[in-house]
């Protein structure tokens, strides 16, 4: 376990902070000077403003040295997607068409988070509009890989992911819409958690593709992304698809929960295209829980492979619906060419978006369009519901489903230049997002090129607190998340 | 693999809004192609009788209070916009 502030888990630095060892104040400067040390390396931040991070530390240390602090977040620095809007922060997209774009108010689980106590620390880099696997797409800069910065961190959270493993962040947000968490977790050696669909406000992140949307943490541990998850869960009034449920403390489940569980294995997620590496370490992982005494139990998702189909007809059709409002008019980027308004959007348009998002918008566009509809978009619609079916048949006989989360480790920057290659990169994690489950990346070994490799566990609806459980138990036995990459 | 011959590229732009320069056109025309004949593959599913899902968990009648709330200041909303004057957004002649 290394000594630095930066790379020590959240709760840790809870207990240091709630007994006054350290201050968030000390631990706020710890993480800017690793950042202003290696970023210029790794390149997760869009922008990052020191003094108000500062001046968030210091309340915070007021607060607790009146006796009101505010529990296990109070004085954490979290960096931010920079998808989420931060009131008086920046909020690109990583794209040209939001480049100046200031937010006005805080995306509700920025308010959560605040009154939690958090330090809201940094912007960070995504590819252009969340569409992406290896933040390549950004229209500012491609994120390296903290463990070799030749690779993709993935995405498109790669920023998120990147900047809490080479020790940037104590946790981070990301989004997560076919992967975009678990998949750069995975890449980058740390946890990601994407909540089931509806648990956590939507309201205040950029839309990409609503139905499958959701904001989720990156931590070091499984339990810091039960402290997380219960910092930024519940229902929001000012996101209509926000479930009311209740929120339990998922730490605290995390201790009464011990299983056994009876764990789901999909012989669909182990076929052609899965590194065998990846699949020895996944392997490895459920070895482990097998020996703890939970039952194993092969289970069959026959749909997967239609799965990279359904995703980008319904992602690419929300997409360019909820794209359309980039027009140049209210705000974000206007063309200076124009000669009319019609050729203001359309100028506008092809300056402000980067090629993946055209191409997703194109698409988008046309399987929605007259004649096409029903062919593409609704069948994809009947296709989901036979996903999620799937998962839905397995759970009568598994408590969660047990999976590889990338089929590779980290790709090297470049290397998928075509974007259906890119595209089934996704192939493990989509699932989880058509059929709105909760998925959880943990890390699960090293490949023989010292690339860190995930375990995802995918988990009953609003069913968090055992999901967690589950992968707490195998971070109980195994250290690679303690493990850091040398930069 | 071309495109099929039914993504007229011009006319989905067209409805996208978008300005596409020739090479963006050919080179978005053939990379699609190859996604939708990824996608082709949806058509070997039998969806006779199968509901579409719109969203996983869909919630009903979901009413907000009607009562006023503060919203955004007028500096506020109009921070982004491109060009301004006395509390209005500028934006080119729309009627001639």
């Amino acid at each position: 376990m290394s000594d630095e502030l930066y790379f020590k888990p959240l709760t840790e630095l809870a207990a240091l902070l709630d007994t006054k060892k350290i201050s968030s104040v000390e631990l706020t400067r710890s993480v800017i000077a690793r950042t202003k040390a290696v970023d210029a390396r790794v390149r997760a931040f869009n922008s990052y403003d020191e003094a108000d991070a500062l001046a968030q530390a210091d309340e915070s240390d007021r607060r607790r040295a009146a006796g009101k602090a505010r529990g296990p977040l109070d004085g954490i620095p979290v960096g931010f997607k920079d998808v989420i809007a931060v009131a008086g922060q920046p909020l690109t997209a990583s794209s040209k068409m939001l480049a100046n774009f200031v937010s006005p108010y805080d995306a509700t689980v920025t308010q959560k988070l605040k009154h939690a106590g958090a330090v809201v620390w940094g912007r960070l880099n995504l590819d252009e509009f969340a569409m992406g696997s290896s933040t390549e797409n950004s229209a500012f800069r491609a994120t390296c890989n903290p463990w070799d910065l030749a690779r993709v961190p993935g995405g498109s959270s790669g920023g998120s992911a990147a900047s809490l493993a080479a020790g940037e962040a104590i946790a981070t947000l990301g989004s997560d819409t076919g992967g975009s968490i678990r998949q750069p977790a995975a890449l980058c050696g740390v946890v990601g958690l994407k909540p089931t669909y509806g648990l956590v406000s939507r309201y205040g992140l950029i839309a990409f593709a609503s139905s499958l949307d959701q904001i989720g943490p990156f931590t070091r541990t499984v339990e810091d992304a039960a402290v997380m998850l219960g910092g930024i869960a519940g229902h929001d009034p000012l996101d209509s698809t926000s479930y009311e449920t209740k929120i339990p403390d998922y730490r605290g489940e995390l201790k009464k929960r011990k299983g056994p569980w009876r764990l789901g294995i999909p012989k669909e997620y182990f076929g052609e295209g899965l590194d065998p590496e990846v699949g020895a370490a996944v392997e490895n992982a459920i070895a482990f829980y097998r020996e703890r005494g939970c039952e194993i139990k092969e289970v069959s998702l026959p749909h997967t492979d239609y799965g990279v189909g359904v995703y980008y007809i319904i992602a690419t059709a929300e997409c360019s619906s909820n794209l359309a409002r980039y027009d140049g008019i209210r705000y974000g980027h206007r063309s200076k060419e124009a000669r009319d308004i019609i050729d203001l959007y359309f100028k506008s348009r092809a300056e402000g978006f980067g090629a993946e998002v055209k191409r997703r918008i194109i698409l988008g566009t046309y399987v929605l369009s007259s004649g096409y509809y029903d062919a593409f978009y609704l069948r994809a619609q009947k296709v989901r519901t036979l996903i999620r079916q799937d998962f839905l048949n397995a759970y009568r006989e598994v408590d969660a489903i047990l999976t590889p989360t990338s089929p590779t480790p980290a790709f090297k920057q470049g290397e998928k230049s075509d974007p259906l290659a890119m595209y089934l990169c996704d192939v493990y994690t989509i699932g989880v997002n058509l059929a709105g489950l909760p998925g959880i990346s943990v890390p699960c070994g090293f490949s023989s090129g010292g690339l860190p490799i995930g375990l995802q566990l995918i988990g009953q609806p609003f069913q968090e607190a055992e999901l967690l459980a589950i992968a707490h138990a195998y971070e109980q036995g195994h250290d690679w998340g303690e493990r850091h990459p040398k930069l | 693999m071309s495109a099929p011959a039914d993504l007229n590229i011009d006319h989905v732009a067209n409805l996208a809004r978008i300005a596409l320069t020739p090479e963006e056109k050919a080179k978005f025309a053939r990379q699609l192609g190859e996604v939708l004949h990824h996608i082709e593959q949806l058509r070997k599913v039998d969806v006779t009788g199968v509901e579409p899902t719109a969203h996983a968990f869909p919630v009903y009648n979901v009413w907000g209070e009607d009562v006023a709330r503060p919203g955004l200041a007028v500096e506020a909303a109009l921070q982004n916009a491109p060009a301004q004057r006395d509390n209005m957004i500028v934006v080119p002649k729309v009627v001639e």
